[in-house]
């Protein structure tokens, strides 16, 4: 793998990522760059079932949600200390992921898109009427849990730096999966899973696992993100938005590539920076969501990188 | 005992309009193996619609059905040649992508004009009373419109040609062409009946109970465990699924709080994908001739 | 030679609907089976109860000793038997290579990645495709499109093939190209049983022949014992000269 030029371009993003704020003690870029790698942490992650195997997962916010609630509890309530609880977060979403998806991934990608639909409010109406994890009022932090990181500027650098890990490592995993026999076995799903089956591809693991592995990362950000805010409340943990624009991200940059959702999420940041500055647009935001989800599935399905590999075919060697 | 029965037969009515709006989802899945995630919003706008046109505009309530049922009926022929047409061949993540991202735009749409207040449409009727207990007027009236409305599907369907045209289109579409029928244009009449369907459902809905922007979301969920439960494609299973739920959440609410509700027919709706893809027709003994 | 395949008493229902009646038959080691009948006869169903599409009412499916009856496809095609389909189904976006290395990786040998390729190379080379490795499966004409449908079988190295009418749609120097390949991997200890439409093709290959008719077994036997049934000739045409036609081809 660190033979292609691809390993070493996702190596520069990444560098710039942890270099650029670093350098003029930027909070304000770090800030907006934090964003970003949790928008191509989040879309990496859909990308690998929604581009690769063809299934949507309307509800994937659900990982971060409950990955940020694991975390924030585990800290807050039982004192563990940040790796711990973000190791045990992700593990867990996962794990609960793969039994849900073992379930549910045996049907059809609409059954399943439908039953993702579902997932976001149920979860979301189970931890408002949770009290261990404070209901509907949700879970403060003590600022003293930042303490053991070296204090809170030097915690929100750290977690910073961790978040970037993440994100290349969402960008790492996509990209290593893609390369896999497993990854072969999901694209031949998603191009036709009955022939898929014929061919002995044993689709509802398959399915089931990448389900699961989806949930790992994005599980993590949002222990770390969380953390970080010290506070975690339902709308806030499963932001159905933030699901959604997701999948717009996923789709705007190229679903099945790679290098996709994170040209997607830095365009759809860009396009989200000019809305919310903009007086007339700021109450649109879902509305130029929705019209620009409906314009690349009807006219450019392949989204901006699918553009491109159609335009330049050599451009498919380099990057993926 | 008394108050459970008759929260039971109270949950039969109204499962009756989720049955309605569950048809609405299930006539265009089974024609053209769409699924609408749109329904959610042409409930709201049958919701706002009403109110609109009754708590505005001052007609009658129920003397808005029609212009409901119309109107939506456009509005879904609208919203199939926008973001159906072009996908229908597609895989059918296409389908389900574009009709959400139309939903996301009515939802933006809807907040912006109506932010997120709760509103209420004027309506009583006379109820019908059994001892310390009111079956609320507009319930009856909501479950009785509905058995007309589904009687009429059931007569368009099966005792008209374009009736026949539906179905032969969704028996086979190819087959339909080649026999002359312009399917493009039957399946637009479909998405439009079923669009009329989730529009009705909304105004009947609205007439029971308050209802905001958002409210699209928790009745297309239920319509989804509705359609599911009933079998696709099957609005007679549609209708009597609908009535088993409304069982379910009069046999529930009394004991458990509001807002679990929803978590228990999400619980329902996934136990039903796994255990009963085929819907609970498939528990009917099976004829072996 | 030891039956390969062994169908008993194999029976399904759609409905009201026999689409298949008490079928027996074998498929033996190193032979080419022919399944032939009028349209509607079972055929295809027939193929879709061997690997696992449905799971039939009645009767069993053993392979190479194992009882298979009623399992996923995807672990019938574990064991050792490829399929091709009636309408292809390539994988559109995926260049002929990688459609032929996904046949590799899951197939009986369930082979990682780099020999998989290698797998799927000899596969393609074996039905002519070798030139074409990059094209993209959708941009393949229909013949072309059958031979990858073939190739992407084959890569999986099966010990029984089933082609479902595999012929169908190609001209007569594609059809002769065709029954040369079918011969060569005959000839390499592939075992087949098609269903095909094309008469003399499916004459001048097979070893033994199966009539279905409505669901039920009409004849069994080689090619020229078939051909001059007297119920197989009914149940096709009523020409009493189809049989002379046939053993003239």
């Amino acid at each position: 793998m660190a033979r292609r030029p691809f390993f070493w371009i996702i190596a520069a993003v990444v560098a710039l990522f942890a270099a650029l704020p670093a350098l003029g003690n930027d909070i304000e870029l770090r800030e907006s760059l934090l964003l970003a790698a949790i928008y191509v942490t989040l879309a990496s992650n859909i990308n690998m079932m929604l581009g690769y195997a063809g299934y949507v997962n309307f509800g994937s916010i659900v990982f971060f949600g409950l990955g940020g609630y694991l975390c924030v509890w585990l800290m807050g309530s039982h004192g563990w200390p940040l790796a711990a609880a973000l190791a045990a977060g992700g593990v867990a979403v996962s794990a609960l992921a793969l039994v849900f998806g073992l379930g549910i991934l045996r049907l059809r990608g609409v059954y399943f898109a439908l039953a993702t639909i579902g997932v976001n409010e149920g979860v979301m109406a189970f931890v408002s009427t949770f009290q261990p994890w404070g209901g509907s009022s949700g879970i403060y932090l003590s600022p003293a849990l930042f303490q053991p990181l070296g204090g809170p500027a030097r915690a929100l650098w750290i977690i910073y730096y961790l978040l970037v890990a993440v994100m290349a490592a969402s960008l790492y995993l996509s990209y290593a999966v893609k390369r896999s026999k497993f990854g072969l076995g999901l694209l031949a799903i998603g191009q036709n899973e009955d022939a898929a089956a014929v061919l002995g591809v044993p689709a509802p693991r398959y399915k089931a696992m990448v389900y699961s592995l989806s949930a790992f990362l994005p599980a993590i950000a949002g222990g770390l993100y969380f953390f970080k805010s010290a506070f975690i409340q339902p709308p806030d943990a499963f932001d159905l938005q933030l699901s959604t624009e997701t999948i717009v991200i996923a789709m705007l940059g190229g679903q099945g590539t790679v290098v996709g959702p994170a040209i997607g999420a830095f365009l759809y940041e860009q396009l989200r920076g000019w809305l919310l500055t903009s007086e007339s647009f700021s109450h649109f935001q879902l509305v130029i969501s929705g019209v620009l989800l409906l314009a690349i599935v009807l006219f450019a399905p392949g989204g901006l990188m699918g553009w491109l590999y159609r335009r330049w075919p050599r451009l498919r060697g380099i990057l993926e | 005992m008394i108050g459970l029965l008759a929260s039971l037969l109270d949950g039969v009515l109204i499962g009756a309009v989720y049955g309605l709006a569950a048809m609405g989802i299930t006539l265009i899945w089974g024609v053209m193996d769409v699924v609408n995630l749109t329904h959610g919003s042409l409930i709201v706008a049958g919701m706002f619609a009403v109110y609109a046109l009754a708590g505005a505009a001052g007609l009658p309530v129920y003397a808005t059905l029609p212009i409901v049922l119309v109107g939506a009926f456009l509005a879904g022929l609208a919203l199939y040649w926008i973001s159906v047409h072009r996908v229908i061949g597609q895989p059918p993540l296409m389908s389900l992508l574009s009709t959400f991202s139309v939903n996301l735009v009515l939802v933006g749409l809807g907040t912006a004009i109506w932010s997120t207040d709760l509103f209420n449409v004027p309506a009583s009727l006379p109820g019908f009373s059994l001892g310390r207990y009111t079956f609320p007027g507009t319930h009856l009236m909501a479950a009785a419109l509905t058995a007309v409305i589904a009687g009429v599907l059931y007569l368009f369907l099966y005792r008209t040609r374009i009736g026949k045209a539906v179905r032969a289109v969704s028996g086979n579409r190819e087959a339909a062409e080649l026999v002359g029928i312009p399917t493009s244009q039957v399946l637009a009449l479909a998405f439009g009946l079923g669009a009329a369907l989730a529009g009705v459902a909304g105004m009947l809905i609205a007439t029971m109970f308050p209802f905001t922007v958002l409210s699209g979301d928790a009745y297309q969920l239920k319509s989804f465990v509705v359609t599911v439960l009933g079998g696709l494609g099957n609005p007679t299973g549609a209708l009597l699924a609908g009535v088993a739920l409304g069982l379910v959440e009069g046999l529930t609410t009394p004991f458990v709080p509001v807002s679990w509700t929803l978590v228990i027919e999400f619980v329902l709706f996934v136990l039903v994908l796994i255990a009963l893809p085929g819907g609970l027709v498939q528990l009917w003994p099976r004829r072996r001739d | 030679m030891s039956a390969l395949l062994e169908v008993a008493g194999l029976g399904k229902h759609f409905g009201g609907l026999q689409a298949v009646q008490d079928l027996s038959f074998t498929v033996e080691e190193g032979a080419i089976l022919g399944l032939i009948g009028p349209n509607g006869a079972g055929k295809s169903t027939v193929f879709n109860l061997i690997n696992g599409v449905f799971a039939p009412d009645e009767g069993r499916v053993v392979f190479a000793g194992r009882d298979i009856t009623g399992l996923r496809p995807y672990r019938v095609a574990r064991s050792g038997l490829a399929r091709t389909h009636q309408i292809v189904q390539p994988f559109a976006n995926m260049s002929v290579l990688e459609n032929c290395v996904v046949g590799a990786c899951f197939g009986r040998e369930n082979l990682p990645l780099a020999e998989a390729r290698d797998a799927a190379r000899q596969a393609a080379q074996r039905v002519g495709l070798e030139d074409r490795l990059e094209t993209p499966a959708a941009q393949l004409t229909i013949a072309g499109k059958k031979r990858l449908e073939l190739a992407r079988a084959l890569s999986a190295r099966p010990r029984l093939l089933l082609l479902d009418e595999v012929l169908a749609g190609l001209n007569p120097t594609e059809v002769e190209r065709m029954i040369g390949i079918l011969r060569a991997i005959r000839a390499s200890g592939v075992s087949i049983l098609m269903i095909e439409h094309l008469m003399q093709a499916i004459m001048s290959l097979s070893d033994r022949i199966v009539v279905l008719n409505s669901g039920a077994k009409l004849a069994e036997g080689p090619p020229t014992a078939v051909a001059n049934d007297p119920a197989v000739i009914e149940a096709y045409l009523g020409d009493p000269d189809l049989a002379a036609k046939l053993r003239a081809a």
